[in-house]
């Protein structure tokens, strides 16, 4: 009896320390936002399911890109898994600095991946990074106000729609803008928009030849479009506004319209946190009829930086947690309307989910984002609010900021648009395209 | 002869040191306005905000979410240990600059002053580069060791303006007594220049506590202190005003309390030599 229970105990032990020798601790690095957060809270049921523990790196958005960037460049290894994007993914995988995800298990079923997500976080057919949830852009308006002006919005509007709309529903005295819009200086900022909406006005950041194009018509109708309209119904300081600027005054109701990334609509209807949370619209985000509409593509997703000695562990993390299964689990502790949205096919296929207000046109601004043809004219980059070339974040914010100094009334818009071809061109010669 | 201080003068100089006390400090009474607010409230126009419901929500999650505690003790750490080990390098290396000068002494003065004017971001990739060789990237060694370097010039300045208060006669007669110059500078140099170095010591805790550049940098999960606890609230997508204010608060809140008790050391160091 006495040799059998010590037969048990050391089997018990050897069974212990072989689970614990093959358990890792994974060092994600990742970006402050709602799901994000959310996954974080859920990462127990990880580590129930693989043994496997995980740290978190939780930072800003531009300190997380500048902390992994070196980190990847000089092979640090300080973290197993990084939170990246659609920008960086394929500069990255070209360089070789991520380990490619084409191995990953049949129940993963990385088919079902939505093609305009799997397609910007490939390089050369090879996906190098999962999305864990992917946005486009699109109009979010106050169906109240919307009625008010007499007005009906369509499910696809022109720009001309908007302009008119935006200034019928401006209401100075009641501190209401009919538009908010991003005028903020950064490449992810206002670049990142007036890009998307230059787009639509036939404009394109460079000729096949690598040539800047901000001298042509197409760039000058865009600004001159976007300040106008900015000037007659937007709000105050809109050169200073970004993203969180606008929530803000659309969440206290001083914006009848706002574009801006698809996630936002999950905010703005949240009765909690939101005042006009139970009468907003989705609509796609405008064009000009010219072909190509003015909505963008981005997915923060998961990559590991090739050289980790955790391979195998951080690629199960990923399945976990860019997977259908993931997605129930979210559904089930906080319900359908917190799930990760715009990465997987079969999410918009979900009866549960078709009920969500906002998902429909999610799907629809996405589906009708092509990274690969974004622009009338014919141009040698991939991306729709970027270029994906190294270059590109440099050179972008600093246009971004010209376009904003003549946003605030510091410069013209022909002199910014001056500025921002002479420094992109410029920049291109230096770094050899031209 | 004494100036005479009219009263109307007294009086502007009491509003305008007020109005400038005011102005300084409004930020941190704001953020701790907000950490007391849901998400909802944060964002609302200053009235609403102050009559809207307090709360502890922010903190509530902040502590839930956060290893405060990891993030305080790495703090505690680096800023101690980075400010003792560089006492102990600076306090020699300005007894030679005071009391035995040669004539390269003020160009290696304005040297080391030189390099504080080098933007931290010229550096990056070298030190990185280093850190990984050295394997101490994510260690309180590693950050104790740059955040060392990064004040050194600070610590020498300082100490070496107290220490050229103090006359060379009463070394001199120690020497004479026999001393050694280890016992010089520890039993007749340090006791007599103990203000200035507490004064030194305390700036430079502050400084190391509010470093923010290399402790991003040059951290992930382990060694991370209240730099990166904060930088986890802040986001541009999405609105986290109320939680980056708590974060801040419970970040902002020892070193306040610390720079709260020795304000006079602290005034006092950072006049000395001002006023002959």
């Amino acid at each position: 009896m006495q040799l059998k229970k010590l037969v048990v105990a050391a089997a018990s032990v050897t069974l212990l320390s072989s689970s614990l020798a093959s358990a890792d601790t994974l060092t994600i690095a990742t970006v402050n936002n709602g799901e994000m957060i959310r996954m974080q809270g859920l990462t127990d049921d990880f580590t129930a399911e693989t043994g496997h523990t995980v740290e978190w790196v939780t930072l800003e958005e531009n300190v997380l890109r500048q902390r992994v960037t070196t980190d990847i460049t000089t092979k640090g290894g300080a973290f197993d898994i990084m939170t990246i994007g659609m920008y960086e993914t394929p500069i990255w995988g070209k360089n070789g600095w991520l380990v490619p995800l084409d191995d990953l298990s049949a129940g993963y079923d990385a088919d079902d991946i939505l093609p305009a997500m799997a397609g910007g976080l490939s390089y050369d057919g090879t996906l190098f990074a999962a999305p864990f949830y992917g946005e486009s852009s699109m109009i979010m308006y106050r169906t109240d106000l919307m009625e008010k002006a007499g007005l009906s919005m369509p499910e696809a509007p022109s720009w001309s729609f908007i302009a008119k709309a935006a200034r019928e529903m401006t209401d100075r005295d009641n501190d209401i803008n009919g538009i908010c819009l991003r005028g903020k200086a950064g490449w992810g900022e206002g670049g990142a928009f007036i890009t998307a909406m230059s787009n639509s006005f036939g404009a394109r950041w460079f000729d096949k030849n690598w040539n800047a194009q901000f001298d042509t018509r197409e760039w000058s109708d865009t600004l001159n479009f976007f300040y106008n309209m900015m000037s007659d119904a937007g709000p105050a300081g809109f050169a200073t506004n970004g993203f969180n600027e606008n929530l803000s005054l659309f969440q206290q109701g001083k914006c009848g319209m706002w574009i801006d990334a698809t996630v936002a609509a999950s905010f703005v209807t949240n009765p909690k946190d939101s005042t006009v949370a139970d009468s907003v619209g989705f609509a796609l985000a405008p064009d000009n009829g010219m072909g190509v509409r003015s909505n963008w593509l981005w997915a923060w997703a998961l990559a590991i930086p090739a050289g980790t000695q955790k391979e195998e562990a951080a690629k199960q993390f990923i399945e976990w947690a860019t997977s259908n299964g993931y997605i129930e689990l979210v559904a089930a502790n906080e319900g359908w309307a917190n799930v990760p949205p715009g990465a997987r096919t079969s999410l918009y296929e979900n009866a549960n989910y078709k009920d969500i207000p906002f998902a429909k046109m999610t799907l629809e601004s996405i589906l009708t984002a092509d990274p690969n043809n974004s622009t009338v004219d014919e141009s040698p980059y991939v991306g729709i609010q970027f270029a994906a070339i190294p270059e590109f974040a440099g050179i972008a914010t600093d246009v971004s900021q010209e376009f904003s100094a003549a946003y605030a009334g510091q410069q013209s818009i022909a002199e910014a648009l001056a500025k921002a071809q002479a420094l992109t061109n410029d920049a291109m010669e230096a770094a050899g395209y031209r | 002869m004494a100036r005479t201080v009219t009263p109307q003068k007294k009086i502007l100089n009491t509003a305008l040191s007020w109005t400038l006390a005011i102005i300084i400090f409004f930020p941190i009474f704001w953020i701790l306005v907000l950490s007391f607010k849901t998400e909802g409230d944060a964002i609302r126009t200053p009235i609403e905000v102050l009559t809207s419901t307090w709360t502890l929500e922010s903190y509530s999650i902040v502590q839930e979410r956060s290893d405060y505690l990891k993030h305080f003790t790495n703090s505690i750490i680096i800023a101690l240990g980075s400010t003792v080990l560089g006492i102990i390098i600076g306090v020699p290396a300005a007894w030679s600059m005071a009391f035995v000068p040669s004539k390269r002494t003020r160009g290696i003065l304005m040297w080391m002053l030189s390099t504080k004017m080098l933007p931290a971001v010229g550096v990056l990739y070298p030190i990185y580069l280093i850190f990984i060789e050295l394997g101490i990237l994510d260690s309180r060694t590693g950050l104790v060791v740059i955040l060392m370097l990064m004040n050194l010039p600070i610590i020498i300045w300082m100490l070496y303006t107290y220490f050229r208060e103090i006359p060379a006669e009463i070394l001199e007669a120690a020497r004479m007594d026999g001393a050694s110059l280890t016992s010089e500078i520890l039993y007749v140099l340090t006791p007599m220049a103990v203000p200035g170095i507490a004064s030194t010591l305390l700036l430079n805790i502050i400084l190391a506590w509010n470093e923010a550049f290399w402790t991003l940098n040059l951290t992930a999960a382990k060694a991370a202190p209240l730099t990166a606890f904060i930088a986890s609230y802040s986001s541009p997508e999405g609105l986290f005003f109320a939680k980056l204010s708590a974060a801040s608060v419970m970040a902002i809140t020892p070193i306040l309390i610390m720079g709260w008790f020795s304000q006079k050391q602290l005034v006092r160091g950072l006049t000395f030599g001002a006023v002959k």
